[in-house]
């Protein structure tokens, strides 16, 4: 059982209502500067748990994000920004179940669904 | 393939008893891959769910910071939200389930107003978004968790997947392979060994 800290990346106006939840806001303006922003949080020495990162400035840093995958701590959570959810949260799941599973499952849900 | 080994007795009990080991772990690892397949394929129908959700109602909150955005300046919106806000936390316990570590998070106790700022000066469309984005705060959490537990799964289903793969292509075919060698080895000494004593027999008699 551990304390954990919580903290949102994105664009100034997407997180603001985060702020609301107790949980710390970076806002960033650019890829790079989100980029440098979330490999200073996943130090564990910063304690973080859940960190929430709006789609837009993800997008660049996917990889980054997907390595963090392998470790219990931090969760790196993707949220869609202000702009609406562009899908990008699903699509990584779809490739981690396709990498997994050897086959892509979710698609034919989501077809039939359409 | 690999048929160093030298064709005594000893060695081919050896072997045989690997591979009894071998075939008995590639059992057990199946049985295991086929749990961790059937458990992940429930997480990843529930992260879908999940993921639904959460973005439904994170849109339609951010939506609502956006109309107060365009009356209220960032930094009188910064203060009315932030400022007098604890820090609220997560608590994580990590819990071993299938050989890995994963996280379960448990939010901290909430503060009963939600609202952290006087009311008299914002609009109503920050009320709303507030009331709207603490709605879908647990699920988001919720959701962190289960979209962890499928990411780590996964790794482990690949790892698994290769070991029951080369337990099953490599090493059992290649003990088979050896065992076989040593016993037709084993056999074909025999019968030198009989041909030989036939020939010494018949040497012998004429003598």
């Amino acid at each position: 059982m551990t304390s954990y800290r919580m903290a949102a990346i994105g664009e100034a106006d997407s997180i603001i209502g985060f702020l609301a939840l107790g949980v710390e806001i970076h806002p960033v303006t650019s890829t790079g500067e989100a980029a440098s922003v979330l490999n200073k949080l996943v130090d564990p020495e910063e304690k973080y748990g859940i960190i929430f990162i709006t789609e837009t400035v993800a997008e660049e840093i996917m990889d980054r994000i997907t390595a963090l995958g392998e470790r219990a701590f931090p969760t790196v959570l993707l949220i869609p920004s202000n702009q609406g959810g562009k899908g990008y949260a699903f699509e990584r799941i779809r490739k981690i179940v396709e990498r997994a599973v050897g086959a892509d499952i979710l698609m034919g849900k989501e077809g039939r669904q359409q | 393939m690999n048929l160093q080994v030298n064709p005594t007795r000893m060695e081919l009990l050896r072997l045989k008893k690997r591979l009894r080991v071998a075939v008995r772990g590639h059992k057990l690892l199946k049985d295991k891959l086929d749990e961790l397949m059937k458990n992940f394929l429930e997480l990843v129908e529930e992260n879908r769910r999940l993921r639904t959700e959460v973005e439904e109602g994170l849109t339609r909150a951010f939506r609502g910071f956006a109309m107060a955005r365009a009356v209220l300046s960032w930094s009188y919106l910064e203060t009315a939200l932030g400022a007098h806000r604890e820090r609220r936390g997560v608590t994580a316990k990590p819990v071993r389930r299938m050989n890995m570590e994963i996280p379960h998070f448990l939010l901290d106790e909430e503060e009963p107003n939600i609202y952290p700022y006087g009311l008299a000066e914002t609009t109503g469309d920050l009320d709303e978004a507030v009331r709207r984005l603490h709605a879908v705060f647990k699920p988001l959490v919720q959701l962190a968790e289960v979209e962890k537990t499928v990411e780590l799964m996964a790794g482990e289903i690949e790892r698994t997947r290769r070991r029951v793969n080369a337990l099953e292509h490599v090493l059992i075919p290649q003990l088979e392979e050896q065992a076989r060698y040593i016993t037709m080895k084993l056999e074909e000494n025999e019968r030198g060994n009989l041909v030989r004593l036939m020939k010494v027999k018949e040497i012998v008699g004429h003598g």
